[in-house]
């Protein structure tokens, strides 16, 4: 009868684990609702692009310490697509973007957290430095396949994208693609390319580990892989450039809330932007503020 | 070559490719299993095991995913094991074998074999959004208890039923109802099996994660409460293999993960051998 | 096995209640996730039609004319599974066949406490191991690696321990007076394994290949990693796919409910749903007749 006590205790014993936990599920359920209008809420769900969550992960943080405050803070990040849906259907209190919002989404309020470049970047053992706008979109639009064309080896050119929904994709198509004769916006052919990347670390990942590849990436990233950056136009990759206007490929960060915040999230969406420490905090990073 | 001597060599023929294979298949576990222990265990500590995560988990520990694991397997638990002993328990004891049990036996064999990913495409979207769940433990469990319900249900089933009928005859001749014949004799009797049954399905839930990436959530804290965002430990490594960063993380919360899982499925065959010991 | 009641029929018809209860759960659910998954899927069966949405070859859902082709999808996911069981099933089949009728003392011991730690490894380390060792081996053969090649040995390898567990098993339970009888009759232990043992445990040998197929056509985490994950019917090994549950996974994201794309999302996890219920009813059956024989 050994054997079956010792699974009687057992099984006791994850019952009582289990019924704890609903126990303090239920001290904590009045606390949570996922209505920005509640002053006292305490839980504030941020859901989007994994260009701004990892940040956004330091600086609630950041936030919390400084504010000497205690609210939960979820950051989710699924993309700026689901971001911008979440807000929408009321998943989430903020939504993260790093691209603007199309003509169909919204309306709902948008605030600036910074501006992010998008980087162009190649194997570090790749030759070529730099690359013209036009010569970028030929190569995105597969008119362009050789590294040959470029000044460097004679290897097909292995293109590197995001998923169809990543706020970067999206900021890069809109940049660098354009518009076609109907004025529709040109979205690049992932058919022509050599893999679809998940994100951002994914898309890093892969350029540094293929010498002919070719890729997009968060300016604030870049310093996460060993890459090569390339400039454009003659013009390198840097915040500064951004800032004086010289180096196009930017978009903005932006948070979204459905309606006006209020309460806390308002507090905290005021901190992020107005507050020295945490503009600090993205400068670090390779943002532009 | 007489018949014989085609035989012999045939049959040693076939057995040298028997004995590669086999060799075969133990080297490449162990370039997998090694490679990610040795990448791996330098970093497991007991600050590692105890501590945060820094850094967006380029650093610190996995602490706050260990809890979140733990309190994930036990909510699950909590929901399936009573459903899933339960439907064991009707189909072998009460039911006639009619149209009922041959549903329910199809129904449970369908979601046996339903992709992960769309467990997590309706917890995402029914216990999410529909019901209002969003990113948080209660989603993650109740997702996690339908993948692993058929497993408690099979296990349950085949323990039940490998009591043997003495018990049940005995029982009832000294007077028990069906009720406290399962009560007091049969369960007690199936309780190694079913309880292999359990731990085989933990193992499942902690290496889950398409089913968990959408539902249970990406906070790497401790979650406080039901409806908090909790990180496991499996998303913890997709979370920071997909960004790029913290390989030494990865191959260390890998490797956590490995022993755990390991631990809990040597425990099942444990409790099953046992119960045949019987 | 069936009790017959006796007393105390109140609280009986009570209990029986409550367990017929829990045991309609499992219909719940699965009536659930399908009604879900095909009432969201509908609205692209409707407008794109299950014809082009089957065979069209183009995936474009963010472009301006919105494009809903799943073939390649289809076609990735079809070549994966197939290259995962070419590499799973050859080795799989021949560790059971060596488990159940060779193996002794610590090699068997070794071998056994392998296929338990693999089957330890959760399906997201194996795509990150695959990432890590497998992918810059494919690179050297050609292309960047992510590849169709590259999820195949993966998969193959994730699908060894189910093989082995359900194959071994049933070849064990073939009755050991088949195989004495053969012996007896002068047959040799290969001829044995050969014409006996494997016919007669055809039925565990399909089950375990439903497994593995299963296995591997819902593998996301894994394939995500190391397939390359472009919407393209592949031309060869090395070339990037994507699968049914990478299209799921990957779009997830902008789901807009009531949007086409949102629909054709589910209709993805609709096909994939029904490809897995077809092989897994179509085995069923086929162990049903091998055992009335």
């Amino acid at each position: 009868m050994k054997k079956i006590k010792m699974g009687k205790t057992l099984m006791a014993m994850v019952l009582v684990l289990s019924l704890s936990l609903l126990f303090t599920a239920c001290g904590n359920t009045d606390e949570e609702t996922g209505d920005s209008d509640t002053t006292e809420q305490t839980k504030i769900t941020i859901v989007g692009s994994t260009s701004v969550g990892p940040h956004m992960d330091a600086l609630t943080k950041m936030y919390n310490d400084s504010v000497d405050g205690s609210i939960s803070f979820t950051v989710e990040q699924v993309g700026s697509g689901q971001g911008i849906q979440a807000v929408s259907d009321g998943s989430a209190d903020i939504g993260m973007s790093s691209r603007e919002l199309k003509e169909d989404e919204g309306p709902m309020e948008e605030f600036q957290l910074c501006t992010d470049g998008i980087s162009i970047i190649v194997n570090s053992a790749n030759p070529v430095e730099d690359i013209t706008m036009e010569q970028l979109k030929a190569i995105y639009m597969g008119e362009i396949t050789n590294w040959s064309e470029l000044g460097g080896e004679d290897a097909e050119i292995n293109l590197y994208t995001r998923e169809s929904t990543s706020g970067t994709r999206g900021a890069f198509e809109e940049l660098v693609l354009g518009k076609d004769a109907n004025d529709e916006q040109i979205v690049i052919d992932e058919t022509i390319c050599a893999a679809v990347q998940n994100s951002n670390g994914q898309l890093g990942q892969g350029v540094e580990s293929d010498p002919y590849a070719i890729g997009y990436l968060s300016m604030g990233l870049v310093e996460n892989y060993s890459i090569k950056t390339l400039s454009i136009d003659g013009v390198e990759a840097t915040t500064e450039n951004i800032e004086n206007g010289s180096y196009v490929l930017s978009r903005p960060f932006l948070l979204l809330t459905l309606t006006t915040p209020e309460g806390n999230v308002s507090d905290f969406l005021n901190w992020l932007i107005s507050n020295a420490d945490a503009r600090e905090y993205l400068e670090e990073n390779g943002f532009i503020v | 070559m007489s018949n014989a001597k085609k035989m012999r060599r045939n049959q040693r023929i076939g057995f040298a490719f028997l004995y590669a294979a086999a060799t075969l298949t133990i080297v490449v576990i162990l370039t997998i299993v090694l490679y990610i222990f040795i990448k791996g265990a330098p970093y497991i500590s007991w600050e590692f095991l105890t501590s945060a995560p820094e850094g967006n988990g380029t650093e610190g520990g996995i602490f706050p995913m260990i809890v979140n694991t733990v309190l994930l397997v036990g909510l699950t638990l909590l929901f399936v094991t009573p459903v899933g002993i339960g439907a064991a328990i009707y189909m072998t004891e009460y039911a006639k074998q009619g149209f009922w049990v041959k549903l329910i036996r199809q129904a449970t064999e369908n979601l046996s074999a339903i992709p992960s990913i769309i467990f997590g495409l309706f917890g995402f979207i029914f216990f999410g959004k529909v019901l209002g769940l969003g990113w948080s433990l209660l989603n993650g469990a109740l997702t996690a208890a339908i993948v692993v319900l058929p497993l408690i249900v099979r296990t349950a089933e085949e323990a039940i039923l490998s009591v043997p009928q003495i018990y049940r005859e005995g029982s009832l001749a000294l007077g028990a109802s069906r009720w406290q014949t399962i009560r007091k004799v049969v369960l007690p009797a199936a309780t190694p099996g079913i309880l292999s049954g359990v731990v085989l399905s933990i193992g499942r839930v902690v290496g889950e994660t398409a089913a968990l990436l959408f539902t249970l959530g990406s906070a790497d804290r401790m979650a406080t409460s039901v409806m908090d965002s909790a990180r496991s430990l499996s998303l913890h490594v997709y979370i920071l293999a997909h960004d790029g960063i913290g390989f030494d993380q990865v191959y260390a919360t890998s490797t956590v993960l490995i022993v755990v899982v390991l631990i809990l499925n040597l425990s099942a065959v444990f409790l099953t051998r046992k119960r045949r010991g019987q | 096995m069936k009790i017959k009641a006796t007393r105390k029929n109140k609280s009986e018809g009570f209990y029986q209640g409550l367990f017929f209860l829990t045991a309609s759960i499992s219909v719940l659910a699965v009536g659930l996730i399908t009604v879900m998954i095909f009432y969201n899927a509908w609205p692209a069966f409707r407008e794109i039609g299950l014809w082009d949405l089957l065979s069209g070859n183009k995936w474009t859902p963010t472009a301006s004319n919105p494009l809903f082709g799943l073939l390649p999808m289809i076609v990735g996911s079809m070549v994966i599974t197939l290259l995962a069981l070419v590499i799973g099933l050859p080795i799989g089949i021949a560790t059971s066949i060596f488990l159940a009728e060779l193996a002794k003392g610590k090699f068997a011991a070794v071998l056994r406490r392998s296929v338990e730690m693999l089957a330890a490894v959760p399906s997201v380390v194996y795509g990150f191991v695959g990432l890590t060792l497998v992918v810059p081996f494919v690179q050297r053969l050609g292309g960047t690696g992510l590849s169709i090649l590259s999820a195949g040995i993966i998969l193959g390898v994730m699908i060894l321990p189910t093989m082995i567990s359900v194959y071994e098993v049933s070849l064990r339970a073939v009755p050991s007076e088949f195989k004495e009888g053969s012996l007896a009759l002068g047959a040799s232990h290969w001829q044995t394994i050969g014409r006996v043992l494997i016919p007669a445990s055809r039925s565990g040998l399909l089950t375990a290949i439903a497994l593995s197929i299963g296995r591997a056509v819902g593998e996301t985490m894994a394939v995500i990693l190391v397939a390359g994950n472009i919407p393209l019917i592949p031309d060869s090994i090395l070339d990037p796919a994507r699968t049914l549950t990478v299209n799921i996974i990957m779009e997830m994201g902008y789901v807009e409910p009531g949007s086409l794309h949102y629909s054709a999302l589910f209709a993805t996890g609709a096909i994939l749903f029904v490809f897995i219920m077809f092989i897994n009813i179509g085995v069923q059956l086929i162990t049903r007749k091998a055992v009335k024989k």
